[in-house]
Parts: C-alpha cells; structure tokens; sequence
C-alpha cells in the first residue's frame, strides 16, 4: 500500500463527513429512481415534510430530542472504546423507570417533586441496564457488543411481561400501563409557550428537549473538562497507559457504561413523560439504534452529535410525509437512508480519505509550484 | 514469479544468491530504505546488523513480499524476480522466520507446519506426508519436535524451531531469521547456531538479521552494515572486528562513556524482598527476588529480554501486583494481599519512565499536553478546581517542554506527531519533573537517536546525583554498563547476582545473564 | 401413545421446524466468525433473503428459482460486509447493523413497490413454496408403536430445506476440519499473520467466508417465507439471526454445538408457543417471556464464564493491516 498523504484538519471534519453523506444520498436516490419515483421530488417533500408545514418544525425537533440523548448515550461510551449497541433496551427499560415513579407519585404529589425524580428514575434505570454488561465487559471479558445486544432482547421480554402483566391498565387489552396523572406528564412546548402568550402550532415538542440540549452540554464537560472524562478517553484510546496512569480501567469502563445507559434511558424523558404519558410497548421504535448513526455521523462531539440529530429528526419527520404524497414510497424509505449513513460515515468512514488525500496534496503541491 | 530458475552461466560459478539493487522503500515521510544493494553468496550465512530503526526488518520484510518496494530491483538465483506476497516469496525458494512468531497457538505443530502447503485440497493426505517431512528434517538436523504438541504450549525455543520447520517444509533455500535469538537463551542460542551451521553445509542460505555484534562474528561469513536506512558496508566476517562494526552502525565512534562522578549512596529508599509473580495461568514470572536501591545510586538491571524485567518494573510501579513478597517505597509497602496502585505509588514519590512509551508511556492521539498530566492528572497541574484547567495543562506543558528540550515545543501537537527522542523525552520530562524521589526506568535509549541518548543520559545522572535512587532497566549491556553503581542480572525471573560496577564486564555479564552465579556476587 | 408423548413430539417437530433457520444462520455465523469477521448481518442478509425468495417464486411461480435469487441477494449483501470490513477495514459491528437496517428498510420499500400490500409479497400458493415431502414407508411404519409415530412426525413431513439445514452441519464441519480450506479458515481468524506469512492471501480467504456465510443465510432466508410461511412479512426474520448468532457463541463457534444450541433454542421457542397462557402445576402460568429471553440470558452466563468459557476467535473483529 502506497501511503497515503496526512488530510488537512478541515477536510477530515468537514469535507469527508460530507462526502459519505453524499454518497449515502446518492445510492438511495438511486433506489427511489429504481422504483420509478423522482427523487428530488421526494427529497422536496421530506424538506417541506420536515420544516415548512405548521408546527412540523416542533414534530422535528421532538424526534431529535430522542437522538441527542441516544448519540450520546453511545458516543460516551465510544470515548472509551465501548461500543454500547444496547441503547434501544436502555431506553426501554428508562422508560420503566420514569413510568414507576409517574404511576406511583403522581396522584399525590405535585409536578415540582414528580418530574425530577421521574427523570432521575429514568436515567437510574437505563443505567442500571447500562451497568451490567458495563460489569461484565470490565470484570469478565465478555465482550459488549454481544452481551448489549443479548440486553436488548432481554428488556424485550422483560417489558412483555411486565406490561402485559403486572402494569398493565386494568380492564384493557393492549399491554399498556394506565395513564399518568398530569402531575407525572412534562409540560408540552406550546403549553409552555402559551403560557407566556405566544401561540405555536400543535406538536408533541415538551420540556425534554430543553433537558436534551442540557446533556450536550454537560457532555461536553464530562468528556473535556473533567478528569473522569480524561480517563474515560484514556481507557479508549490507550488501555494499558491507562493501567500505567494509575486508572482503575474497570471501575472506568463501567462508570462510562452507566453514564450511556443513563443517556439512552433519559430518552423516555421525551417519549413517555413528554408524549405517550404511559408506558407503552416498544416506543423505542429503533431510536436506540438510530443513535449509533447519530454518533458515528456527530464524530462524537456534541456539535456534531446535535446537527446530526437534527438531520435524522427532519428525516423522520419528512419521511412521514412520504406516506401521504406518494404511492410507493413510505417512511421505510428513511431506514433506508438510515442504514446507507451507518454504512458511509461508519463502516466505510474512510473510503474516500486516500482518493481525497491524494487530490489535495496534488492540489497543494501544484499551487506551491505555481507561486515558486 | 519464476522459481528458482537454473541459471545459464551455472558451469563457471554459482550465481548469487541474492542479489539487490538499489532498494528503496518509503513510509509516508519517513525513508525506512534509501537504495539499498546487497549481495550474498549461495550456501554461506550472511549478517545484516544495524540498530533498532535501522531499516533492517523493512528490507526483510521487502524480500519476503510482505511490504512492496518503491523502486529497485530482486535477483534470486540469478533470475530477476518480481515479490509482491509472500506466495512469490516462497516460489522463489525462500522462508523467513519472524521476530515475532506467526503460529497459531490453538492448532498442533503438525498443522502450522502445514499451513500454506498442506498438499491437496483434503488434509488427510498432506498429514501423513507431513509428518514424514518432520521425521526426516529431525533426523538431518537433529529438530525434534512433537508433531502432535500444541504450538501455544511449547517453550519460545520450540516455536521458533516449528517455524524454522515451517520454512524447510516449504522448499527454502533462502532462509531468513530476524532477531532470533531476542527471546532465546544463550543454550536455545547456541543450539540454533549449530541447527543453522549443518543447514549452511547443505547448501541453504542464511540471512542473519540482528544488533548483536557477538552473534555476527561468531556465526556469520559475511557482514552488511545498515543505518538509518541506508546500506553503509559490506564485509567479509573474518577481516573484519566489532570495533569496526559499531563504528559502522553507529556511525562515529562508540564511546557512550557518561561523565559521572563516584556516587554518594544515602538511605535506603527502595527495597523488595522475597518478591515474587504468578501469572494468571500460573506460569512464575519473578521468584524470590530480594535487593535494595539506595538514594543517590543507580542499580542496573542486565539481562536477556523477556528474563521477568517487565513484570519486575510493573511490579515496583504497582501495576501487576505481587504473589509473595514485599516491596517497600520510600516508606509505602506493597505486599500480596495488601492493594497495589500506580497513583498512590506516584504520590509518595516514585516516578516511572516506561519500557515501552508506545504502549504505556503515552497515548498516542492525545495533544502533548494531555499526555504531559497522563498519570498526575489529579495533581496540581491540572488547577485546583473541580474541573482541569485548560490553560494551566498547557502552561505545564509549555514548562516542561522547554525545560527538557522537546521539539517542537508545540504543546497542542498529538504525540504520535513528535519524532521517537522527543516522545520519549517528553515521558522523561514528565517523570522528572514531579522531582521523585525513587525512579525506576526501562530502556530509557530504545530507538531514540544519538544525541537525545546522551542528553538523556546525562538527566539521568543529573537525578541521581540529586539524591534520586535509581532503577534502571535495560537489554543494551553498554547502558548499564555506562551508568550503573551496581549491577543486577536477570534470568528467568530470579536475579542471578549483584555486582559492583567496578567489577564487571561485559563477559562476567555474560555469564551471569546466562544464569551463571559469580563468585564475587555482592 | 398417552397424549403427553404426543405434546412432546409435536413440540419437537416444531423444534426442528424452528430450529432450521437457526442451524443455517448458525453455520454462518460459525464460517465468517472463524475467518475473523464477526457478522451480526445474519438477521439482515436473512430478512433480504426472505423476501427476495417469496417475490421471486410468486413471481416466477418457482420456489427454487426463489431460493436462488434469494441466496444471490444475500451473498451480495455479504460482499458488501466484506467491501466495508475487508477491503476498507470499517468496524464491523457498523457495518453489520448497517446491514441489517437497510434490509429492513429496503424489504419494505421495494416490497410495497412491487406489490402495493404494506410491505408484504402475496401469499404463495402451494406450488409457488416448498411442501413437506413425506418419506417412504410412512403408512406402513405407522403400525409400529412410538418408533411410527417418531418417523411420521420427526423424520418424515419436513420440507426440502429443513433436510438442507440438517446436512450443513456435518457439511460444515467437514469443511471446516477436514479440507485445506478449513484449516486456512480457522488459521486466520486466530493469526491472520501467519496465513499471510505462508503466502495465503488473507482477503480472499475472508471474502470466501462472508460469501459462504451469505449463501448460509440465504437459504435460512428463502426457509422462512417459503418452507416454513407462505409470504413475505415485514419484519419475518424477529431476531432469529440475533438468536443464531448467540448459538454460535453458545456452540463455541464449533458446528456440532453451535447445532445442539440451536435444537435447544428452537426447542424453548416450540415450548413457548405451546404453553402460552397455560396453567403449570406448581409453577403457575407459563412464564412465556422468560422462555424466549432464555436462549439470551444463556449465552450471557456463558459469555461472562458463569458457565463454561467461550473463547472466542482471536482475531475477530480485527481488521487485517500487513
């Protein structure tokens, strides 16, 4: 392998992220060509789906919401080298968390003491699901990408059950628990907004995004300016410096574990405190998932980590539209763009860098004869 | 990919047997070969010696098709040749035995022996006959080894013959071996030389890859000198002497006497008794070893590498904790059931430059400043407050760097951006600068360029002449020779003496490294 | 024959029923984790494979021309696994769950294309699948007491493909112990160094395994919407090539035990389909869910050594850099 010349800061950041998005883009621009539909068209609708219509702009922040706290809850654990693909059980089983204490507090206690402990119960739950294969990773070598995924199946169940069990609303069917008193339900924007005057469209946009925007930034300091976030990038990057330094490299791995299963379960904060106001089967709806992109594409940086959970929240809620405006394309066609995203900005990051390496330093060199 | 294809002119005389033009091979902006020519000789043993970073693996791994040349050209037996894998490597009639071993662990003898030409598309087949070539390859030349055995189970000694094997089995005449006695004892040595003598008198080619002048004037025919990726001589073994050589590798003189003074050993600082290490699968790593490090001395530590002086600096540290024994630090204990911790160890006052500062020493992605706190990031360079201060982490490197000569004295430029001696300059600036009072070092020069040797060096006196007792750990006998008081050797994990600087040599080193006790141990 | 026996063996037909995809997955998953890629795609190349199959034979009118299309699909998934972990040496866990959203998506997408039903094919008449093929001899074994009805309804009555699951496990491990080709496959998810070193190329032998691996599991595929369902729905893989691939671990990434995980996991699943909301002696109501956690819960205590210690491959998920 010939080598290939270092990138410029500014391409790796931008211009390469840029590139696989691109090209992502193109192959399902392709598969909508393919089923006889135009896809600028369709990318039109998305947009307008996303931002234009009344109160679509809060639809696509709500969505958002639940990606900021998933890309988080993997992109801390990525810091450490852990690849935690067990958001979606983490959220699950968060959502568990915050419903107990809504069911439990709500009908007598008032909003002021039942939100915040249901916030915390959702962050303890989902860092309880975060902190056992976090404990079996440090201190039993099995690794986390299974024992995660074995996690997801395992909250599954265990929600089966309890919702079509023990929770469950009594007198119904659907497995369901009943729904929160209005002390355990998150103000919605509008009624925020209302109550401060201004008139906004109908949408399910609550308090959590205002939460959601507070862990970007305290993930920014956890990662950066605290010295647990400095072991938690030593333990990723270098292991055994780590163990030199003096880091308890377990202790680290599971604390980081904890804190992305916290993240992922806050995500029930928006969708069971904020929108359903019950616990209901499977609201995670991939967005556990969805995360991992949101991280690989953010590059595990809160900027990055917030406008690419804006472009996923527009594309749910664009894709949306796509089941109105046309016949043959429906909002499966954002898993689609979903999976070709992991796949550029992920699993194939580095595909364009020699070629765009190569191209610049041609660039830079021809330029440098030109001025000699 | 021609095999060895019999040369016309075969009657006069024999063609080389490799023949090199003008190699050149380049990583990224570093130049690992600059035109390199090499001929050698069919049947003879031919060295190849030059430091660590020399270019001598590159040229190797060249040959055997493992990395691709930039320009130049192969002759193999007279027949220029294109080796772009090892596949056309082995066709052209050459093996090679790796400095690290490439056998897998879980698979029998009998199956890595296999690997690659196991004879047909079953394995039943290829068995049988491969198990007749071991026979009869351990009745010439005296390899035995257990076909059946499990390549992971078998001592270093052992692999390195199944891999020898290995290169027999598939049809080489060229054998190559890179650093091989690294790992080996001087008895495993000794009997690899002769393994490789009665190959030489059937007519392989050896091509001797190491930095060990010893080896090459006992075992070689001839000699190529490398350095710094450049071929720098060629000569025949009995006209030349080690002197010669080294000046060769080194390129200058080699007289890496270090200006110190007589020492003033004070206190006791540093002392380790009946210390002893088992592996998690239970293999003895250090057994009962016992001695004292006073202030303002420095205790080298000889050795063949791989003889437990890792597992003994990662024991003094507090990484690997003890299985018996106890290690006492400037009044802090380590014992086997108390708990072990590199953080407290560094806040009574140890400080630790490591083997290795890729491994451990550093982190590679992380700024130069990051990696000046790695280890006291709780100190008070990282400010006082709940959270690091930014400006203070650049502040103390910016100090650091200055102060210790790093260059650049960039304190935002990643690690893995600064050359080998400034890396390592910056973990010794690190290490020194929290003033410690014992510290312990290992291969403090490893590829680490001339000048920056001699600076470190003198640091290191500079430290214990302030009073620091030193522990310093290295496989480059004329380092330990230059700046030890007193000298330890090391022997499958037990010390085999200590002795006063004043009397040893590099031959009582020798034999002590080789497991022979001295009569005047201290 | 007391009703008990009969419960029993009707559950263990449908053990082997269940099991089928499982053993296929499984043998993937053994095949391209032994090369050192690890392939959490099963369920992706699957679900693609599934749908694929039911479309082409509705389509075509032929179940086999639908395995077919159904392997090549998910072979060409596989290649895309190798592009990305092979060729540019992406992580492969990424590329995996890449694989496996778009094949959720993509089943769909092109699914209400094609047919315009939600994402389902048309249901498969019985020409368009595979029908169970009843063995010789089973009127007349039927006479003969327990060992009649254990061929009646064991043995005999499976599909083409169930019998093709059971014949890729010996296949699998002959292929993997007994041929120069297993021996390499196995050497480069340990040392890929040392396959390199004896002059095998490391790439082809792991794009050989990715695209074996595909084959694997698009036959599993094509078992699920034409032998075992009739149709495509969305969704219809549900986690069993997750399942498989706990197998695989459970099973020590060794055919003949990654198969006994595999009968036993189709076994809970037959047991909880049947139990389901039945009353046990003693126990109570069948505890469904915890049986289908089961095969999960499992292969975590192995994998954390509470039972057993599974080593994995040792260079799995390590991209090769010469």
């Amino acid at each position: 392998m010939s080598a290939v010349p270092p990138l410029p800061r500014w391409a790796d950041l931008v211009l390469l992220p840029a590139l696989n998005l691109l090209a992502a883009f193109f192959v399902c621009g392709l598969i909508v060509l393919a089923i006889g539909e135009n896809p600028i068209t369709a990318l039109g609708v998305m947009i307008k789906g996303a931002f234009v219509y009344p109160g679509s702009l809060g639809y696509t922040l709500y969505y958002t919401t639940n990606f900021i706290f998933t890309g988080l809850a993997v992109a801390v654990a990525f810091h450490a080298m852990m690849f935690n693909i067990g958001g979606e059980g983490q959220a699950y089983v968060g959502g568990l968390g915050a419903g107990l204490i809504s069911l439990s507090l709500a009908g007598v206690m008032p909003a002021l003491i039942v939100l915040p402990l249901a916030v915390l119960g959702a962050a303890l739950f989902g860092a309880a699901w975060g902190i056992m294969p976090g404990y079996l990773q440090a201190k039993r070598g099995s690794h986390i990408v299974i024992t995660t995924i074995m996690f997801n199946f395992i909250a599954a169940s265990l929600m089966v059950w309890l919702l079509a069990g023990p929770l469950i609303e009594p007198g119904q069917m659907s497995p369901q628990t009943p729904k929160f008193e209005p002390a355990g339900q998150l103000p919605s924007f509008q009624a925020m907004m209302a109550a401060v005057g201004i008139k906004t469209a109908n949408s399910p946009l609550n308090l959590s995004f205002l939460i959601a925007l507070a862990a970007l930034f305290g993930f920014w300091v956890l990662i950066w300016r605290t010295r647990l976030g400095y072991e938690i990038r030593t333990v990723g990057q270098n292991p055994e410096a780590a163990r030199y330094a003096g880091i308890n490299v377990p202790r680290v791995i599971i604390i980081t574990l904890a804190i992305s299963g916290a993240l992922a379960g806050l995500m029930a904060t928006n969708e069971i405190l904020g929108v359903q106001h019950r616990v209901v089967l499977n609201f995670t709806a991939g967005y556990g998932f969805t995360g991992i992109a949101v991280a690989l594409m953010g590059r595990n940086h809160p900027i990055g980590i917030f406008l690419a959970s804006l472009l996923f929240g527009a594309l749910y809620q664009g894709g949306a539209e796509l089941d109105f405006e046309f016949q043959s394309i429906t909002r499966e066609m954002v898993l689609l763009i979903q999976g070709m995203i992991i796949l550029f900005s992920g699993a194939l990051a580095y595909m364009f860098n020699p070629p765009v390496a190569r191209l610049l330093a041609r660039y830079a060199a021809k330029r440098e004869a030109a001025h000699v | 990919m021609a095999g060895a294809a019999e040369p016309l002119g075969s009657a006069s005389k024999p063609p080389h047997a490799i023949e090199l033009r003008a190699i050149s091979k380049a990583f990224g902006l570093v130049e690992a070969n600059k035109n390199i020519d090499l001929v050698v000789e069919p049947g003879t043993i031919h060295g190849i010696i030059g430091e660590n970073g020399a270019g001598k693996s590159t040229l190797m791994n060249i040959l055997y098709g493992l990395h691709r040349a930039d320009s130049g050209e192969m002759i193999i037996s007279g027949a220029p040749v294109q080796i772009h894998s090892s596949a056309d490597a082995i066709a052209c009639g050459i093996g090679m035995v790796h400095q690290h071993f490439m056998l897998v662990p879980n698979f029998t003898v009998l199956e890595n022996v296999m690997l690659g030409s196991e004879g047909g598309t079953l394995l039943a087949e290829g068995r049988k006959e491969t198990r007749g070539t071991l026979q009869k390859l351990a009745d010439e030349y005296g390899m035995t080894v257990d076909a059946d055995a499990l390549a992971g189970d078998l001592p270093v000694g052992l692999q390195q013959r199944v891999e020898i094997l290995k290169a027999l089995k598939g049809g080489a005449k060229i054998l190559i071996l890179d650093e091989p006695t690294g790992v080996l004892t001087p008895q495993e040595a000794a009997s690899l030389f002769k393994i490789l003598e009665t190959l030489k008198q059937d007519g392989v080619t050896i091509l001797l890859i190491t930095h060990k002048l010893e080896e090459i004037m006992a075992a070689t025919d001839s000699v190529s000198i490398m350095r710094r990726g450049e071929m720098v001589g060629h000569r025949s073994t009995a006209e030349t002497n080690p002197e010669e050589l080294a000046e060769l590798m080194v390129g200058r003189k080699v007289l890496l006497r270090v200006d110190k003074g007589t020492s003033q050993p004070g206190d006791v600082d540093l002392s380790v008794a009946g210390l002893t290490c088992t592996s998690s699968e239970g293999v003895q790593l250090l057994s009962d070893m016992s001695f004292e490090v006073r202030a303002g001395e420095i205790l080298g530590v000889a050795g063949i590498a791989g003889n437990g002086q890792s597992e003994l600096l990662e024991a003094l540290c507090g990484m690997r904790p003890p299985t018996a024994g106890t290690i006492k630090i400037l009044g802090q204990t380590i014992t086997a059931d108390g708990h072990s911790d590199p953080q407290i160890m560094r806040q009574v006052g140890l400080a630790h430059i490591p083997e290795d500062r890729h491994k451990y020493g550093l982190v590679l992605g992380f700024e130069a400043r990051e990696n000046a706190i790695l280890g006291y990031h709780y100190s008070k360079h990282t400010g006082a407050g709940r959270l690091i201060d930014s400006k203070a982490v650049t502040a103390h490197c910016q100090g650091l760097m200055n102060a210790h000569d790093v260059r650049p004295d960039n304190p935002h430029l990643a690690a893995k951006n600064f050359s080998g001696g400034n890396q390592q300059k910056l973990v010794i600036a690190r290490e020194l600068d929290a003033a410690p009072g014992v510290l312990i070092v290992g291969q403090p020069t490893r590829g680490v360029d001339i000048g920056a040797i001699e600076f470190i060096h003198k640091e290191l006196i500079v430290l214990r002449d302030a009073g620091a007792a030193i522990l310093l750990v290295s496989v480059e006998l004329e380092e330990v020779l230059s700046l030890s008081d007193r000298i330890m050797v090391m022997n499958d994990g037990q010390q085999v003496g200590i002795i006063d600087r004043s009397g040893a040599n590099e031959q009582t080193l020798g034999l002590m490294m080789a497991g022979i006790a001295p009569d005047n141990a201290a | 024959m007391s009703d008990f026996a009969l419960q029993l063996l009707l559950t263990f037909d449908a053990t082997v029923r269940l099991a089928a995809p499982l053993i296929l997955c499984a043998m993937a998953g053994i095949f391209s984790e032994r090369s050192g890629i690890i392939d959490i795609s099963l369920e992706g190349k699957m679900l693609s494979a599934a749908f694929t199959a039911a479309a082409v034979a509705h389509l075509s009118g032929s179940p086999w021309l639908g395995v077919m299309a159904a392997v090549t699909v998910s072979m060409a998934l596989g290649l895309v696994h190798g592009f990305a972990c092979i060729t540019h040496r992406g992580n492969q866990v990424v590329s995996g769950l890449a694989i496996n959203i778009l094949a959720s998506g993509l089943t769909v997408t092109i699914g209400i294309a094609l047919f315009r039903q939600g994402g389902q094919t048309p249901p498969l008449t019985s020409g368009d699948r595979f029908g169970p093929i009843t063995w010789w001899f089973v009127e007349s074994f039927n006479q003969v007491p327990v060992l009649g009805s254990v061929y009646r309804e064991l043995v005999s009555g499976h599909n083409v493909l169930v019998y093709l699951a059971l014949a890729a496990v010996p296949l699998s491990a002959w292929l993997l112990y007994k041929t120069r080709f297993g021996l390499r496959l196995r050497a480069v998810g340990e040392v890929p160094e040392a396959v390199d070193s004896a002059g095998v190329s490391v790439i082809w032998l792991r794009y050989r395994a990715v695209i074996i691996a595909g084959l694997l599991c698009g036959v599993a595929g094509a078992y699920l919407s034409t032998g075992q369902g009739a149709g495509f729905v969305r969704e219809m893989s549900a986690g069993k090539g997750y399942i498989a691939l706990a197998a695989v671990i459970f099973g020590k990434w060794r055919p003949a035990q990654a198969f006994g995980a595999c009968l036993m996991f189709g076994f809970l699943e037959a047991g909880a389909a049947r139990l389901q909301g039945v009353e046990l002696p003693l126990i109570g109501e069948a505890p469904v869910q915890l049986m289908l956690a089961l095969p999960y819960i499992m292969t975590m205590l192995l994998l954390a050594g509470f039972i057993g210690r599974a080593h994995p491959p040792a260079a799995i998920g390590e991209p090769y850099v010469k």
